[in-house]
């Protein structure tokens, strides 16, 4: 018993993050129908920005956190700019295609830039973990959980109650209607592509202190994102925090009970799983993708 | 005619040239690079001429490469019984033949799964697979040996008259071995795609309803097409790991299908020459590169070639060059029909 509080205490720590990461994805494919190849590069690029700033430059770790989040969204910004405006109209795989190529150009930049070498970021908070009962969650984790929680609040009340996420939930309805109505759709589509890299810049920055930033710790974080967003359904957001949660349980009990090799392949044998029985995912209502 | 000569003036080209190159690396890379041009024409059939875009294809590659490595060493394995089953090394050839079918046989089951979704659920359903298999042969030791890789793998072996069954430790010979499965495997996806089931496929890349309301079997063909690309991928695999005989679960990195994707795409993907072109050039490529630029700068260089293909040139180098030869000879007869006739400019009667 005390065993299985531990891994939920993990599980849910580690789900703040996915999620952050899924609705990231998802919001960018739900409303721009772009898969983005480049999401685990802005993962890890917002996990080098923290590293930057706050072990090289000195800087304070909150604020290292803040920026590395919105160099991340200006970073998202450019590349939906330079890449995607242009190819507006092309079809999945095309787009798919050229951010495959972005992505790989990105990580080979990272490993020119930083090297190949893994750095830590460094955090003020005590190693020292809080003891609760038999469960044992150190003051980073706790930490990475709150902003992960409140980012997710931030986030569903920018969407559902400000005229920008009407204007943005109106783009992903009906693009053409919403034009109609006045919305500026280009606009639309940058500040999409940019909130979703900064949501997963602002993850990798958080999870920087508490594992390693390597170039290439973005390739497996991105598969997950995909099964995180495979498990909610392609672009259903609440979907997406639901999955990344159950994709964080999935993994720390299959870890814990099943086999701790295979950690890594959970996320991978469960959508094989969800796709047999609900190809539409977990949570969507009813869509079309056949 | 010259069309139609062309590709077997470069096979004979490409048959001669072990006569004059002494140079042991260039015939490395070329053996490499053909080992990847059949993996590549075997993800065309599936991304050029069904429309799929496949990101787990390397896993068909890895999974032939493990199989056949696996049953020409032999191995044992504890399966909770007794006994542990215990095969010997099996001869290269069966063993070999044992890694197409095993990615056949996966290409099946991933058909009849994957199929019910398409798009980017397909991708990515494809692109798991592929992790599942590199996690498999990492953490299933016993049988794979994981991360430290299974070595001393036998070459393939011919049979060559006079001396009896060589294995194949000659550059030259496994080159030519490598050029005749390439040859192989380009009449045999020929063949598919001029027969019946290739136009069924071509007509449900073009529009997958019209297909279907015109009586054409949508699952069914996907799957035939997916096993058959499986199996070649397997073949490819299993060419490579007899080739450079060692086999480790790195053989199922994105990377690497990432590759293929590059060499279709650029080549011109649904036509027959363009994984072979595309696939001489990202085989040489790094090899060029490699004098001029760290490997990093590499990997940059490849994806914008990638970005900067989709754009300017989305249908690839091949039929970029056919139209330009068909628009020439086009211009050339209507030159030759009009040799006389003044040019009439608009505007320009008075």
């Amino acid at each position: 018993m005390p065993e299985f509080l531990q891994h939920l205490a993990n599980a849910v720590i580690l789900g703040g993050t996915y999620a952050l990461l899924g609705i990231g994805l998802t919001l960018i494919f739900g409303i721009m129908r772009v898969v983005n190849f480049t999401h685990g590069e802005l993962y890890t690029f917002g996990a080098y920005m923290a590293f930057m700033l706050a072990g090289m430059f000195g800087l304070n770790f909150f604020a290292s956190l803040a920026l590395a989040a919105l160099l991340g969204m200006a970073l998202g910004a450019l590349i939906e700019f330079a890449l995607l405006r242009p190819l507006k109209g092309a079809d999945i795989d095309t787009t798919m295609l050229v951010m495959i190529g972005a992505g790989i150009a990105m990580q080979a930049g990272e490993q020119l830039m930083w090297g190949g070498v893994a750095k830590s970021v460094p955090n003020p908070f005590p190693t020292d973990p809080f003891v609760l009962g038999p469960v044992s969650v150190g003051p980073i984790r706790l930490f990475v959980l709150a902003v992960a929680v409140v980012l997710l609040v931030i986030f569903y009340l920018l969407l559902n109650r400000t005229k920008l996420g009407v204007a943005m939930r109106a783009t992903f309805q009906d693009p053409d209607t919403a034009a109609l109505m006045g919305v500026n759709n280009g606009l639309m589509y940058t500040l999409t592509f940019a909130i979703g890299s900064g949501l997963a810049a602002i993850a990798g920055a958080l999870l920087g202190p508490i594992f390693v930033v390597t170039p290439t710790m973005g390739d497996l974080v991105a598969l997950k994102a995909f099964a995180i967003v495979i498990l909610g359904g392609l672009g259903n957001i609440p979907g997406a925090t639901i999955g990344g949660f159950v994709l964080a349980l999935v993994e720390e009990f299959g870890a814990g009970y099943l086999s701790s090799g295979y950690r890594d392949a959970m996320g991978f044998l469960l959508i094989i799983a969800v796709l047999l029985v609900r190809p539409q995912g977990l949570f969507a209502a009813k869509e079309r993708i056949g | 005619m010259t069309a139609r000569l062309l590709p077997w003036l470069f096979v004979l080209f490409m048959a001669l040239l072990p006569l004059w190159m002494r140079d042991q690396y260039i015939l490395y890379v070329l053996t490499s690079t053909g080992i990847f041009i059949i993996a590549a024409m075997s993800l065309n059939l599936l991304l050029g001429y069904t429309g799929q875009l496949s990101l787990g294809h390397v896993a068909f590659f890895g999974i032939g490469a493990y199989t056949s490595a696996l049953l020409s060493l032999g191995f044992d394995l504890d399966w909770g019984g007794a006994e542990p089953f215990v095969l010997d090394p099996q001869p290269v050839w069966l063993a070999f033949l044992g890694g197409i079918l095993m990615a056949a046989l996966f290409g099946w089951l991933i058909g009849r799964l994957a199929f019910r979704v398409r798009g980017a659920y397909f991708v990515i359903v494809t692109i798991s697979f592929a992790q599942v298999m590199r996690m498999v042969a990492l953490n299933w030791v016993d049988l794979t040996e994981g991360p430290m890789a299974l070595n001393n793998i036998p070459p393939l072996s011919v049979w060559v008259p006079g001396e009896g069954v060589l294995p194949l430790y000659k550059k030259e010979y496994y080159y030519l071995l490598v050029l005749a499965m390439g040859v192989l495997g380009y009449v045999v996806i020929q063949r598919l795609v001029c027969s019946r089931v290739g136009r069924a496929l071509i007509a449900l890349r073009e529009n997958e309803s019209l297909a279907r309301s015109v009586g054409i079997n949508v699952t069914r063909y996907l799957v035939v097409a997916t096993v058959i690309s499986a199996g070649m991928a397997g073949a490819s695999g299993a060419l490579y790991t007899h080739y450079i005989r060692i086999v480790d679960p790195d053989v199922f990195m994105f990377i690497y299908t990432v590759t293929m994707v590059i060499m279709v795409i650029t080549g011109g993907k649904g036509t027959l020459a363009g994984p072979v072109v595309g696939g001489l050039l990202f085989g040489f490529l790094p090899e060029v590169l490699r004098e001029v630029a760290r490997p990093e700068v590499q990997w940059i260089i490849y994806g914008a070639v990638m970005i900067v293909i989709v754009f300017f040139l989305p249908q690839g180098i091949v039929p970029a060059v056919t139209k330009l030869f068909a628009g020439k000879k086009k211009r050339a007869q209507r030159a030759a029909r009009t040799p006389t006739t003044p040019r009439i400019t608009e505007g320009a009667s008075s």
